[in-house]
């Protein structure tokens, strides 16, 4: 659940935007890698975002989990360096790695100080290109990843999260979460390990941004380097999910004072034409903030939760339009019909002109003040490009939030908003609901 | 009077950073800082109170942060909401926390937008209305917010009862959030009487971080917070202290919702304070090569490596950033069919083998080496220094001692790192927890 919330918070992040006042450039590496650039020698470091596109989803169902488990190994040791010498050498250099996984990408996340760069970007070429996965370090990460799994299995947010991906993607990788299950984890071998790195860290599925203290030309030549030695192909990219989710309301007992609940339908693509009137849609129903419709019902008016709100989620391959809230059992049934409620309301009736105009305000007065910070900067980059913008978008994006219109807005609330169609995952104790299946 | 003060930098081998920081003081009392950052168009505009839950009247728990809900409400000049509305009117956003120590207000705006910002939190500083409507439905959001955060968290319940136990006198025994029969007790009177006393340019410090110039914000704030009246009721923060601890206390949190059973351990331990902060930079560096990282540290390389390794998860935490004594944190989380008992002796034992033989001369300068870069790290994130001097300012410290916090931990020698060790880590002065799952539901 908390990565379908990450990449939410990502998809939000770029259908939001006004003029972003930075300068991206554009570069091809001489060994014909691209990669975006906002150069800023302010501050002496780099911050660099690389991404795998396909990450968790090019598990094999019987192999569920390798690619996850084989992210966490990176770090791991490399080469002459065990998994101490190689944490040590990173930490002597005061450079920071992270490395994730989710369903659509893995994702590498580096900055180094200037005056140790070429050494840190060694042993990052390290980490990617010659993991040692020792099995020593393979049985203790997977021990971490088995905890986290049945942590999970008590865990009502991640429950809710798990009901929904069952119920909405078939036989898609999407339908199960990337860490595997316990059966699965348990299985994996150092072959497999082995297989996944080959399968998922390739050049032609690479995506890359910096920010900081480098040039173009310099970037260029570091990013030969670290990624010039993996192999030219991957994994195939999974197909298309289906969207098998339909109305209703699934209820899972979990004791405690509150339900926790997810709520879900179908999305929308980020590459329809009606994507920037489906956002100022979501943001006055569900987004965060106080003035938002669900706030205010849910939270301001009537006091049902601590927070709830609506996102647009946007994967490689599935879209949902989803929320999510907690409420104490004996009041969550009243917050599910007020959300319903508000589902119809801005189905038939859409929003007012102020909230439009308001919203509108909103978004583009907000886009700027995004882009602070080396590695806030590089990331953005690296998801703009995984989603297919092209690097003028800061500058143009206003402006089509700018054109949506009220016409847009009411037709696209009509085909967006299905209350028959959205299902609420209840976890908890809730009294006075019936499950419909 | 401007008073520019630049970072030093302190390691010879780094190229000299030197953030923009200037401080000064209204004729009100009002503390006020500017962090300069001119890389971005943006501001963030704080305003810190220097009250949080440890100042609250005995009985009434949770009002401090209950009242930082209501800050959101109307006041004389402002409809409720219309706060948060107008700032995302202009595109920003805006949030506020309470802790035991303080309570802020914060919003994140372009930079041409903070006089704007500074009217409206002047306005609320000293002219709030509360509705009896709002009281009743805000006090139902916090109390769903405590169930959220903390009832429906074995591991949240376990820490709220290990401080209850670790402070039998002081009030950080006490939880932010409230007990729960408190909490819906709370009332008008109650917020009006805490914002009354403790809401007041005399009590607060102003933080504008971002885009401006130090000249800039001093003449927005004497206009805005200028005129606002001290408030009279602002007293030296001496709080209950806590008597000596003579025998080790121990507690056992069992709840079917547990997955992964673990031992945590908290020592009450010596903050920052002004002028003296040579022992939270050792206990600081102690955290950090006990169990800072999941690989390097003393816990992860005793407990989570080798052949028979105990633990899952390993780490050490210590917050230097209180006003009263806070504590020192472990936790180990056993490897399945590991028990909690074993557990907390190879913990133990840990700790004893590093009191006995000091730190390893190549763990120490790593950690040195990290905490230097740091420097030049944070200064990527203007909101988090704006927040590092906010909070060091609200428990007490002045600038100078935020200054010198980098060089006072770059000082720190191995022996005042045992020396803190041998002081804090104390079994018989420590709150030791276990979370287990429900033993037989039958």
């Amino acid at each position: 659940m908390m990565q379908m919330f990450k990449l939410a918070a990502l998809l939000v992040a770029f259908a939001l935007p006004a003029r972003a006042e930075i300068a991206i450039q554009t570069i091809t590496s001489p060994g014909g890698i691209s990669a975006w650039l906002v150069e800023d020698p302010g501050i002496p470091f780099t911050a660099l975002e690389i991404r795998f596109r396909g990450g968790t989803s090019l598990d094999a169902a019987d192999k569920r989990g390798a690619v996850n488990l084989m992210t966490a190994l990176i770090e791991e040791g490399t080469s002459d360096l065990d998994s101490t010498g190689f944490a040590r050498a990173r930490d002597s250099l005061a450079a920071s790695f992270g490395f994730g996984s989710d369903e659509d990408a893995i994702s590498v996340s580096a900055r180094f100080l200037t005056e140790n760069r070429e050494a840190s970007v060694d042993l990052l070429r390290r980490a990617l290109t010659e993991p040692r996965f020792d099995q020593e370090s393979i049985d203790r990460v997977r021990g971490q990843v088995l905890a986290g799994l049945r942590q999970d299995a008590k865990d009502p947010d991640a429950m809710a999260g798990r009901s929904l991906r069952e119920l909405a993607f078939g036989d898609h990788p999407y339908a199960s979460k990337g860490d595997g299950t316990e059966a699965t984890v348990q299985a994996l071998t150092r072959d497999d390990i082995v297989a996944a790195h080959k399968s998922a860290l390739a050049r032609d599925r690479v995506y890359v941004a910096a920010a900081g203290d480098i040039s173009a030309e310099d970037l260029g030549l570091l990013i030969d380097r670290l990624l010039g030695d993996l192999p030219a192909t991957g994994a195939d990219l999974p197909p298309r999910a289906p969207m098998n989710l339909t109305g209703g309301i699934t209820v899972q007992d979990f004791p405690g004072p509150q339900s926790t609940v997810v709520f879900a339908q179908g999305g929308i693509k980020r590459d329809d034409p009606d994507f920037f009137a489906a956002s100022i849609l979501n943001e006055i129903l569900g987004g965060g903030r106080f003035s938002a419709r669900l706030m205010s019902e849910v939270r301001e008016k009537r006091g049902l939760t601590y927070g709830i709100s609506s996102y647009l989620v946007g994967y490689d391959q599935a879209e949902l339009l989803m929320g999510q809230f907690s409420s104490a059992n004996g009041t969550v049934g009243q917050a599910i019909t007020v959300i319903r409620d508000e589902w119809r309301k801005i189905a038939t009736d859409g929003v007012t002109e102020a909230e439009l105009q308001a919203t509108k305000t909103y978004l583009t007065g907000s886009y700027p003040l995004r882009f602070t910070g080396n590695g806030q900067i590089a990331s953005i980059l690296v998801g703009m490009q995984m989603i297919g913008l092209d690097a003028d978008y800061p500058r143009t994006r206003n402006d089509k939030v700018n054109a949506v219109t009220m016409d847009d807005v009411k037709r696209v609330a009509a085909r967006l908003f299905k209350p028959d169609a959205l299902r609420f995952l209840v976890v908890g104790q809730p009294e006075g609901i019936v499950a419909t299946d | 009077m401007l008073r520019h003060i630049g970072f030093l930098a302190v390691l010879a081998a780094f190229p000299a950073c030197a953030d923009d920081v200037s401080t000064f003081r209204l004729d009100n009392g009002m503390d006020v800082v500017v962090i300069e950052d001119h890389r971005a168009p943006v501001v963030t505009h704080m305003v810190w109170y220097r009250t949080g839950a440890a100042d609250e009247a005995p009985g009434h728990s949770g009002i401090a942060h209950f009242l930082e809900h209501l800050m959101f409400k109307g006041t004389d000049d402002l409809e409720p909401g219309e706060f948060s509305a107008t700032v995302e009117a202009q595109g920003g956003s805006d949030n506020a926390f309470t802790s035991w120590d303080y309570t802020a207000y914060f919003q994140r705006v372009a930079a041409d937008r903070l006089d704007l910002m500074m009217q409206m939190e002047a306005d609320r500083m000293r002219d709030l209305k509360l509705l009896e409507d709002d009281i009743v439905t805000e006090r139902a959001v916090i109390i769903e917010e405590r169930k959220q955060r903390t009832d429906s968290s074995p591991g949240a319940l376990l820490q709220e009862q290990m401080r209850a136990a670790q402070y039998l006198n002081h009030p950080y025994g006490v939880p932010i959030i409230g007990w729960k029969h408190e909490m819906e007790a709370l009332d008008r009177q109650d917020a009006f009487d805490h914002y009354a006393r403790y809401y007041a340019p005399n009590n607060a410090i102003l933080v504008v971080a971002g885009d401006v110039t130090p000249d800039a914000v001093k003449t927005m704030a004497e206009a805005h917070y200028g005129p606002l009246k001290p408030s009279d009721g602002i007293a030296d923060r001496l709080r209950p202290s806590e008597p000596p601890q003579i025998a080790e206390r121990r507690l056992t949190l069992s709840d079917p919702r547990v997955s992964e059973p673990y031992v945590m351990r908290s020592y009450l331990a010596p903050e920052r304070d002004p002028g003296d902060q040579e022992k939270a930079a050792a206990l600081t560096i102690l955290a950090e090569l006990l169990g800072g990282s999941g690989t390097t540290s003393l816990f992860a390389q005793a407990l989570q490596f080798g052949t028979d390794p105990v633990a899952v998860y390993s780490s050490a935490f210590y917050d230097s950033t209180t006003m009263d004594d806070g504590t020192f944190g472990l936790i180990v989380v056993p490897m399945p069919g590991v028990a909690l008992d074993r557990a907390e002796a190879a913990m133990d034992a840990v700790i004893a083998r590093f009191v006995e033989t000091g730190p390893d001369a190549e763990d120490f300068a790593r950690i040195k080496t990290q905490i230097r870069a740091d420097q030049i790290y944070a200064r990527d994130n203007v909101d988090g220094l704006a927040r590092r001097y906010g909070e060091a300012l609200a428990i007490g410290l002045t600038v100078q001692d935020v200054q010198d916090w980098p060089a006072v931990l770059d000082a720190v020698t191995p022996e005042q790192v045992v020396q803190a060790a041998r002081e804090v880590l104390d079994r018989n002065r420590a709150v030791t927890g276990w979370l287990m799952p429900e033993k037989d539901p039958a």
